[in-house]
């Protein structure tokens, strides 16, 4: 079974970084990691490869500055290969680029299965996994919080509002999974040695024949026509625990008179 | 001022039409002169709700036979458009929701124009809809607007706007046809699940009480759930302990996971990242309680207490439940 998973890697979270205010999007000029929504799918894909006893877990990520500290994390956890996008022209490109992307890389694999996590941790639109399904002509199921594979099939436990719903899916087909799918494995040492000499394939955009006006600033159909700060929440009194806090919750909460 | 059509997606919540939809009328009417739902299932069923919220027609595709939304509903609106079966409007609006994602990043594919995503406010400005998107965990507002030369599509968080009747007429009734979607249509919900907890729901609560990971281990959630019940709250979650599985899916208060305004928020270690406070910093009261002083959560709350959960959630608890 071939398994393509989708990775992003991202600015670290617990440093997040600051709109340009040139072009007013996210500056993306520091080290990219893993992003952690993704490290499920790598994980759900590793394992789904073992259970049917054959297969592979190809990587498909885009990024700038053909940077793959990312990919090696997830190479390292035991994918074995990767394909990485990145071409000037892709900078300011939004979801639907992406997708485009994205989908032009994973059908060169031929995959019986894409997975990807249900949104990214800095951009989070939600609508990348999707968008490539409909781009690929796939079968989709988001959210997915269990997936297994019988024969020819995907079967799904789908997040919904309520709770979830049993899916079941024919493959080639895609999948995004929730964080909590499954428990990431660490790298192990050995596997961290190993990934350094995996093969990752580095494109361009004329490699997949997307032309550099469909994409980046230039294919982009929106604009962000402002950016200010918002209204910030006033912070209120904070006090050190000395055994009595709990009375003063139950006064407030008894003065907004909601018990 | 304002523009001539808005096409809202329809969702259903148990035999009624779902909050956000209704949420998605009452701010569609201010901005657009008409307003149309589209949904799956059969539209007779919401006509008369979505009429009374100011819908003027509900176009619905009818039972998909537990085909996926997504594929479905995009399939047959595209086409409906292309075919000049109706008219295009100038903007959609869809919930941000797992079906309200799938049909809104279908529907992009399909139009080849952009979502503006995780919008919580919409201006119009000229003959342009701008979305609000709050990014930086809410301290910084974006405003963007769709400049193809198709519709722009919005996806909308919930909670963003109140919903209100307007005594509107039953919606008219008109069929979106869903044609041939070939594989990408083939996959199936074959079973349906309910996670519902006792008590009030979580988005709907006057108080919430939340537990992250400053509970310790999953045991420790019973305080959650105890003070709940103490104050006739609803007990929600922070993604981390979801993700760790203490608590399901259905308690997560975020980003992902569900947005809450209650009267009263309270915080039982939390730490307060960006990705919960967005889901709950439109709270009218904020009180938060985590070991840590230097933890984002007392940035937003108007009573925080440096303390540990385990020593003033039992005590709270005790006061509280005589």
């Amino acid at each position: 079974m071939k398994v393509v998973v989708c990775v992003k890697q991202i600015p670290d979270p617990a440093d997040p970084g600051a709109l340009d205010p040139e072009s007013m999007t996210l500056v993306r000029d520091q080290k990219l990691i893993l992003d952690e929504s993704d490290s499920y799918g790598v994980e759900m894909a590793l394992q789904l490869v073992d259970a049917a006893g054959e297969g592979s877990v190809h990587l498909v990520s885009m990024a700038p500055d053909n940077q793959v500290t990312g990919l090696r994390t997830a190479l390292a956890m035991g994918a074995d290969s990767a394909t990485l996008v990145s071409d000037e022209a892709l900078k300011g490109s939004d979801a639907l680029a992406t997708a485009k992307v994205l989908a032009s890389a994973i059908a060169r694999s031929e995959p019986d299965l894409v997975l990807a996590a249900t949104e990214s941790s800095d951009g989070y639109t939600g609508t990348v996994p999707e968008m490539v399904a409909e781009l690929l002509g796939l079968p989709s199921v988001t959210f997915a919080k269990a997936v297994t594979v019988e024969g020819a099939a995907a079967k799904v436990q789908r997040q919904t509002e309520a709770g979830y719903d049993d899916v079941e899916c024919p493959l080639p087909a895609l999948v995004s999974v929730t964080a909590g799918v499954v428990e990431p494995r660490y790298p192990s040492f050995k596997g961290i040695m190993s990934a350094k000499s995996k093969p990752v394939d580095e494109l361009g955009i004329s490699d997949l024949g997307i032309e550099a006006a469909s994409v980046g600033w230039a294919g982009g159909n929106q604009e962000i026509v402002s950016v200010a700060d918002a209204p910030a929440r006033e912070a209120g009194e904070v006090i050190e625990d000395e055994g009595d806090a709990h009375e003063r919750i139950a006064a407030f909460l008894d003065e907004l008179k909601v018990l | 001022m304002g523009l001539e059509k808005i096409w809202v997606f329809g969702e259903a919540n148990g035999g009624g039409v779902a909050t956000i939809t209704l949420e998605m009328l009452a701010k569609a009417r201010e901005v657009a002169d008409t307003v149309e739902v589209f949904m799956a299932g059969d539209g007779e069923d919401f006509a008369a709700e979505l009429g009374d919220h100011g819908a003027e027609t509900v176009y619905s595709t009818g039972d998909l036979d537990g085909a996926m939304q997504g594929v479905s509903v995009a399939t047959a609106v595209a086409d409906a458009i292309d075919n000049g079966e109706v008219d295009e409007p100038d903007a959609f609006l869809l919930g941000t929701t797992q079906d309200g994602r799938d049909v809104a990043a279908r529907l992009s594919v399909k139009l080849d124009s952009p979502v503006i995503t995780n919008i919580v406010d919409l201006v119009v400005d000229g003959d342009d809809l701008l979305g609000s998107e709050p990014i930086f965990g809410g301290a910084t507002d974006v405003m963007t607007k769709n400049t193809s030369d198709r519709p722009g599509i919005f996806l909308v968080r919930p909670k963003s706007f109140a919903a209100a009747p307007v005594g509107g007429a039953q919606a008219d009734t008109e069929a979106l046809d869903v044609g041939d979607v070939g594989m990408a249509g083939t996959a199936r919900v074959v079973a349906t699940h309910a996670e519902e907890s006792d008590g009030p729901k979580l988005d709907e609560a006057n108080i919430v009480v939340s537990g992250g990971r400053g509970l310790g281990d999953a045991e420790a959630y019973s305080m959650i759930e105890d003070l709940a019940k103490a104050v006739g709250a609803a007990p929600g979650a922070s993604r981390a302990i979801v993700d760790a599985g203490w608590v399901p899916y259905s308690y997560q208060v975020g980003q992902t996971g569900k947005v809450v305004k209650p009267t009263v928020y309270i915080a039982c270690g939390i730490s307060g990242a960006t990705q919960h406070l967005v889901g709950m910093k439109g709270s009218k009261h904020i009180v938060a309680i985590n070991k840590d002083s230097e933890a984002p959560i007392f940035a937003v709350a108007d009573l925080g207490i440096v303390g540990d959960v385990h020593k003033v959630l039992p005590k709270l608890i005790e006061a509280l439940s005589s």
